[in-house]
């Protein structure tokens, strides 16, 4: 703290023996890396991280049960701003980066801020995607981003009854169970004919509808919007579907995706896949492809033509990015096996892989409609490529295994639904190779609750 | 309280006749005991018999009865209802117009050993008296017509001579043909009573197979003959030789009583202990011992049944087994004789009504112009014709020929029961008019039927029967008939009335009888001077005196015990006729095509084809499916385990069976029971050829004499059946459900490799429960060749209620190899506790044998009924999970595990520990059929260590 007042000042001065890293972005993906990088922290390297919000790091999925009312805001806090400094890394808060220099290689921020760098990290993640619908500028209409959502949609349940929920993906799900708990009566609207077809398959998602619905939260699924309807005052009252429904509402919460956030990475010339819908384009190093002291980590990351919107694929990449900071040089990020598993009120479901099968793909499904249970594996050619579950997602851990093995499972079949971690097992005696032990980070990767933003 | 009413009658199943009291409280039977006034049981019941009354409840009546005429447009379509008058005027009509246009020659009549006296009577009458030809048989002529031969060959007269008594009063018993353990379990209990009271009893049991009564005969230190399949005359010609030899031939006997006696010891010279043991497979020693025993320790009653009679070579069998009585004299004495077990509850009956092709009333002869005198005299017809109608194989064969037109078909199932499947369905097609009348609506026969005539049964019907030992028994009805449901000799004779109005006007009045009885004292009459002479008995006589014995003439009191206690036989001189008769073996040998000898059998707990036994869910406690039984070594020879499927191929056609290892069945033979015909098992070959149940196999060889065919062996051969698409569906059902339903499942059969289709459970107890609360299962099991065809799966999903929405399942429809589809539907007992009511597992079928348990036992699920729909749940459970112990004892369901755990605590000598296990456990107190199984397991589960049967006498007491 004590060099605090310097940085606004004066920028280091370049220097033989010091390597300057810049982070932009203090969320979860830019802390990780962080974190990963301090035990390797290589002497001569200083570290500044710019933090957009006002606050220290804190754990986006937790905003849900915040929203819900079963945890308060200090518990979701990751490190408070005493803790970089501990380390010897400057934190700037409420500090937006609005250009970067590559050229001077240098920072610079809407409060005229600046601080150069040898290396740059991108970790700025994604904004929720809202669509253009007539209405969407009226009072009482909002994303669910950010605590300052999360407060927003708490004071808005203490005054108001009615809330539509646009988008039946994981977030829109979790605001709309937060929303019903605080005593709201919650209409979902889904464009999709079931819920969270990202990661759920017809019968999953109906099995999560029957449950919601048991719950109280109410459904229109199939169901584009036309616009939201506002009253005098212009907050808005009411929602209108396509097909001439009117859903009244006080509070509209539009959850329908995220988009990575690469409008600065756009400005500093950096190759974005999809014109910047589809983030900024990186190597197996995390390294931007367009120069390679930035690199990018995290929902703004474009690997191998996929943008993640989970927590486990950024800190998966954060751990290759922070080895390659350091100047190791041997850690390869190859993409990442994704898993959904989350509880929603007590909801469990996991999906991994390639769940919805299709052509050359091998379905094995388990029914079970009275305690709620559904299991579909997909399998390719003799493999498991991918598993949604819906209420007992225990074994979800090692399908997920399974399916990054990628080894046969011709003989284990039949066990594959009931016995994976036996079927893992075998596999492993058979091909000789040492058992997969499962990673630290897996075990963070698969018990994501909560806002995971969807992959754009 | 509802009054209860008590009706004495007699039992429908075999040839033993035992005296029924019929329970019925309000219009419904509730409970059956045995009559312990009546002197065949003197109170018992066998399992079959002390369940009759749960055959009669209201809702198998209604699930599985005929309870109206109908009739079929056309084959193959649903019958319709149709009124009495129009099904009998039709039936008047197109039988005369066929007997018109063809002669009497056109029309085959096929009835019953279970029909009544009076029954059998009328239609005799009719065929005989107003058709004008023999052409009417029976189902007798597949069980006793070698008995009936080889009687008239030897004694001369169809009379067996020996009584029940007989049992108790033997030293030696030769029980030569005849499983009766389970075949004719009341008489077995009073032969076990025998040996009770008098310990030196031996038994001699001579049968291929280590039968339930081989292996009793050899725990009680008898011999078990385990001949080659159709060495029987071997063997009884071997005996003979040692009987000579041995000097046990009554010389003054055969001399003052017989005749023939020179020419059978010259062939019987030739049957030396060697040779005789080359032919049968039998050790030297223990034909001697068998000998000594026949001719030393005296009397020597023989017990035989289809063993000697179903054999192309049944009425020599016959014979040859009456010559060492007569050699030895062993005849007309308390405790000997030569005893045939008749196998239906009335084929004695329906022998002396003359109801066969080749007989006539009374026990007279068709050749004899005198006796036909007597016969047209007696029906007041100018005459009765000569010619030997066709006999049941002959019927079929000729109509399947299309010489014959029409067939008539009483009260049995020839699609099940005549060998030979293939030319019997040909037949049934190709007739032009077939009439099955019936009781039940389920039998494999009636679905070839242009005409189906609802006829009572038993419960229901009125008149008389004559049980093995000549005794006539009344039958009486506890209820009125069912539905629209008549009398077979009211449907008969009402038939043969408005047939005679087309053909013979004269006659319309030989058929006018205002009851049973009525038709019965016509019979009596016909019977004036025979042998079987019952003019001195009446209804009213049976009534106060109870069941009688014939001959009973005119002026006595009381029928007669034994025949030829004087010596003197019915033949025209008195004389019985040695017979010398050659050995021929079988009719179908093995040979290197057909290396296996296929034997068929009975069960303990059915009876025939089934229809009525196969309605109870609890008598397939027992015997749960149809299998085929294989010795062990024959099962590793094919590369099988157990439980897989073999295919059995006769020249005939073919079978697909799971086998059950056996060590009582020799490596070079096969065990099929009788009883599973297209009601409980079918499929098809790959190219559409329907399965026909064990009867597709046999042989239609048939005695030249008898006539009878050689339903006990044919060759076969084995492989294993290559099925690999299998399903196992199994459910608990609403009783009342239960048997409507199997009958739609059974539909299914041909659309698969191979099905089988039983009920499994236990009905409760009628009295107490009510109907609609009970519980029965159904148990289908079926192979394919390749994955089914997903409407058919979908209609027996729907059927069997695995369709619904809160069904668990498990499907993985592209899996290598085969295809799977698992589903269960649980439900939940008083205590919350989850219980599986139905589960299928299809085209993979692995642990579907311990689902099978699982569901059987209806028991709390040990886990979430989920971790069931594993393939290998069973190994991921490990031991706690195992297949459930077999049946016992079927009247009070105990099984062997508890039985064998229960004798660890019992000790003292095997009496003792019986009684204390039976005390225990209630097994083996009620019907008795499972004694010797009981018996057999005392010997082999020895007492805990450390047991005093000090303290097991006690036990006894308590």
């Amino acid at each position: 703290m004590a060099f605090a007042g310097l940085h606004r000042t004066r920028i280091p001065p370049p220097t033989m023996t010091t390597t300057r890293l810049v982070i932009i972005g203090n969320g979860m993906a830019g802390l990780r890396t962080l974190e990963e990088l301090l035990p390797l922290r290589p002497p001569g390297l200083s570290v500044t991280v710019f933090g957009a919000e006002d606050r220290p790091a804190y754990n986006r999925i937790q905003l849900s049960p915040v929203l819900a009312g079963e945890m308060d805001l200090d518990e979701v806090a990751l490190r408070p701003a005493s803790w970089y400094a501990e380390q010897g890394v400057t934190l700037h808060l409420d500090q937006t980066v609005v250009e970067v220099d590559r050229q001077h290689r240098e920072v610079r921020c809407a409060s005229g801020l600046r601080a150069g760098y040898d290396r740059l990290v991108l970790a700025t993640g994604s904004l929720p995607f809202m669509p253009p619908l007539p209405g969407r500028e009226l009072a009482g209409v909002m994303a669910y981003r950010d605590v300052a959502d999360t407060q927003a949609m708490i004071a808005a349940a203490q005054a108001y009854r009615q809330a539509v929920v646009i988008g039946g993906g994981l977030l829109g799900l979790e605001a709309a169970c937060g929303l019903a708990r605080r005593g709201m009566a919650v209409t979902v609207v889904h464009l999709a004919p079931w819920l969270m077809e990202r990661q759920l398959d017809r019968p999953a998602g109906a099995l999560l509808a029957a449950a919601l619905g048991r719950r109280g939260l109410h459904f229109a699924l199939g169901a584009p919007t036309e616009a939201l309807l506002g009253d005098a005052a212009g907050r808005v009252r009411a929602v209108r579907l396509k097909d001439g429904r009117e859903l009244p509402a006080s509070l509209v919460v539009v959850a329908a995706g995220i988009r990575p956030r690469t409008e600065l990475a756009q400005a500093m010339g950096l190759q974005c896949d999809h014109g910047g819908r589809g983030g900024v384009r990186v190597t197996d190093t995390l390294q931007s492809v367009t120069d390679p002291r930035v690199y990018a980590v995290g929902e703004c990351a474009s690997h191998r033509g996929t943008a993640y919107g989970l927590v486990a694929p950024a800190y998966e990449q954060a751990r290759v990015c922070a080895n390659h900071l350091a100047g190791l040089g041997v850690a390869r990020y190859p993409g990442s096996q994704t898993s959904t598993q989350l509880k929603v009120s007590g909801i469990a479901l996991f999906s991994a892989g390639d769940f919805m099968g299709g052509e050359g793909c091998e379905e094995i499904v388990l029914d079970d409609p009275a305690a709620g249970v559904y299991r579909k594996l997909v399998l390719r050619e003799g493999r498991l490529v991918g598993a949604c579950l819906y209420g007992d997602t225990q074994d979800g851990p090692d399908l997920l295994r399974l399916i990054r093995a990628g080894t046969p499972v011709t003989t284990g079949r039949d066990a594959l639904m009931f016995d994976p971690a036996g079927v893992l097992a075998a596999g492993t005696e058979a091909s000789g190779a040492p058992p997969p032990t499962r990673p630290a980070r897996l075990a963070a990767g698969t018990a994501l609750d909560a806002h995971q933003a969807l992959p754009a | 309280m509802t009054q209860t009413t008590t009706t004495r009658s007699t039992c429908p199943y075999c040839g033993v006749g035992c005296g029924v009291l019929i329970q019925t409280q309000a219009g419904r039977i509730t409970g059956v005991q045995g009559d312990p006034d009546h002197p065949a049981n003197l109170g018992r019941l066998c399992s079959k018999g002390s369940t009759l009354h749960l055959t009669a409840a209201e809702h198998v009546t209604r699930q599985t009865r005929l309870l109206q005429p109908l009739r079929r447009p056309q084959r193959g379509a649903e019958p319709v209802a149709v009124g009495w008058d129009a099904a009998l005027d039709e039936a008047a009509q197109r039988l005369a117009a066929l007997h018109q246009a063809h002669g009497p020659d056109a029309i085959g009549v096929y009835v019953s050993g279970q029909l009544l006296t009076e029954d059998y009577y009328v239609f005799n009458k009719l065929v005989k008296g107003l058709l004008g030809s023999n052409h009417i048989d029976t189902n007798s002529r597949l069980c006793m017509s070698s008995a009936v031969a080889g009687y008239k060959a030897t004694l001369g007269a169809d009379a067996p001579p020996c009584s029940y008594t007989d049992l108790a009063l033997a030293q030696t018993v030769f029980i030569t043909g005849s499983n009766m353990a389970w075949a004719h379990p009341i008489l077995f209990r009073r032969l076990e009573d025998a040996r009770r009271a008098n310990p030196a009893q031996k038994w001699i049991v001579a049968d291929p197979r280590r039968t339930e009564t081989a292996a009793a005969a050899v725990e009680a230190g008898g011999l078990h003959l385990a001949l080659r399949p159709g060495s029987d005359i071997a063997l009884y010609h071997g005996l003979l030789h040692l009987l000579l030899w041995e000097g046990f031939a009554n010389a003054a006997f055969i001399a003052e009583h017989t005749r023939g006696f020179d020419a059978l010891k010259d062939r019987v010279r030739d049957f030396t202990p060697r040779r005789t043991a080359e032919l049968t497979g039998l050790r030297e020693e223990d034909l001697l011992t068998a000998a000594r025993w026949f001719g030393g320790a005296t009397p020597t009653l023989s017990l035989y049944c289809q063993g000697l009679n179903q054999s192309r070579e049944g009425t020599a069998k016959n014979a040859a087994l009456i010559n060492l009585h007569l050699a030895t004299g062993q005849i007309g004495l308390p405790g000997a004789g030569p005893f045939s077990l008749t196998g239906q509850p009335n084929a004695m009956g329906g022998r002396e009504v003359g109801g066969l092709a080749n007989l006539l009333s009374a026990h007279r002869d068709l050749a004899n112009p005198e006796h036909r005198a007597e016969v047209a005299r007696l029906w007041g017809v100018p005459e009765v014709p000569a010619r030997p109608g066709l006999t049941a194989v002959e019927m079929f064969q000729a109509a399947a020929d299309g010489q014959l037109k029409a067939l008539w078909i009483a009260c049995t199932n020839p699609a099940q029961s005549l060998p030979d499947q293939a030319t019997v369905r040909r037949a049934l097609e190709r007739a032009e008019f077939v009439i099955v009348q019936e009781a039940f609506a389920t039998t494999a026969t009636a679905a070839y039927a242009d005409l189906l005539l609802p006829a009572t049964t038993w419960g229901e019907k009125d008149g008389t029967v004559t049980n093995s030992e000549r005794r006539i028994s009344r039958v009486r009805p506890a209820l009125p008939a069912a539905g629209q449901a008549r009398h077979d000799w009211a449907i008969a004779a009402d038939l043969a009335r408005r047939l005679a109005r087309h053909i013979a006007p004269e006659r319309v009045a030989m058929f006018d009888y205002p009851t049973p009885e009525a038709v019965w004292r016509e019979h009596r009459e016909s019977t004036r001077g025979r042998d079987l002479d019952i003019t001195g008995l009446s209804y009213a006589m049976l009534e106060q005196n109870g069941p009688q014995q014939w001959p009973l003439r005119e002026g006595q009191h009381q029928g007669t015990e034994r025949l030829y206690e004087d010596g003197h036989f019915a033949t025209p001189d008195g004389r019985a006729r040695f017979a010398d008769v050659p050995f021929l073996g079988l009719a179908e040998p093995v040979d290197a095509d057909y290396p296996v000898s296929l034997l068929t059998g009975r069960l303990r707990d059915q009876w025939h084809g089934m229809s009525r036994t196969g309605t109870l869910a609890r008598l397939f406690g027992h015997e749960g499916e149809p299998v085929v039984d294989l010795h062990p070594q024959t099962l590793s020879r094919l590369g099988l385990e157990e439980g897989a499927l073999v295919r059995v191929v006769s020249r005939r056609g073919q079978l697909v069976l799971p086998a059950r290892a056996q060590e009582g069945v020799a490596p070079d033979q096969a065990f099929i029971a009788m009883h599973w015909g297209q009601e409980v098992l079918g499929g098809a070959t790959e190219n559409g050829q329907a399965l026909l149940g064990v009867n597709g196999l046999t042989t239609p060889a048939f005695c030249d004499r008898s006539k009878q065919p050689e339903l006990k062996h044919c060759a076969v051969r084995l492989e294993p059946a290559a099925l690999p698409w299998r399903l196992t569906a199994m459910a608990w059902l609403p009783a009342t459900r239960a048997l409507a339903l199997r009958e739609r499942l059974k539909r299914a059969m041909p659309d698969f490799g191979w099905m089988s289709l039983v009920p499994f459970g236990r009905e409760p107890d009628a009295a107490a429960t009510d109907p609609d609360a009970a519980r029965v299962g159904l148990l289908l099991r079926a192979g394919a060749h390749r994955p089914v065809g997903e409407a058919l799966l979908a209609t027996l999903r729907q059927a069997l209620a695995l369709d619904q929405p809160d069904v668990l399942a498990y499907r993985d429809p592209q899996r290598p190899g085969q295809p799977a589809e698992r589903l269960l539907r649980l439900g939940r007992d008083a205590g919350g506790h989850e219980h599986l009511q139905a589960f299928w597992v299809a085209g993979d079928a692995s642990g579907e044998a311990w689902l099978r348990a699982l569901l059987q036992a209806d028991e709390a699920l040990p886990l979430p009924g989920r971790s069931l729909l594993a393939p290998q749940a069973q190994r991921l459970l490990g031991q706690g999970a195992t297949v459930r112990s077999p049946q016992v004892c079927t009247c009070f369901d105990v099984r062997e595990d508890r039985i064998t755990a229960q004798l660890a605590q019992c000790a003292g000598d095997p009496a003792q520990r019986l009684a204390q296990l039976q005390t225990a456990l209630r097994c083996g107190t009620n019907c008795g059929s499972c004694l010797p199984t009981l018996r057999g397991l005392v010997q082999r589960v020895p007492a805990a260590v450390g047991l005093t049967p000090a303290k097991s006498s006690t036990a006894t007491r308590s």
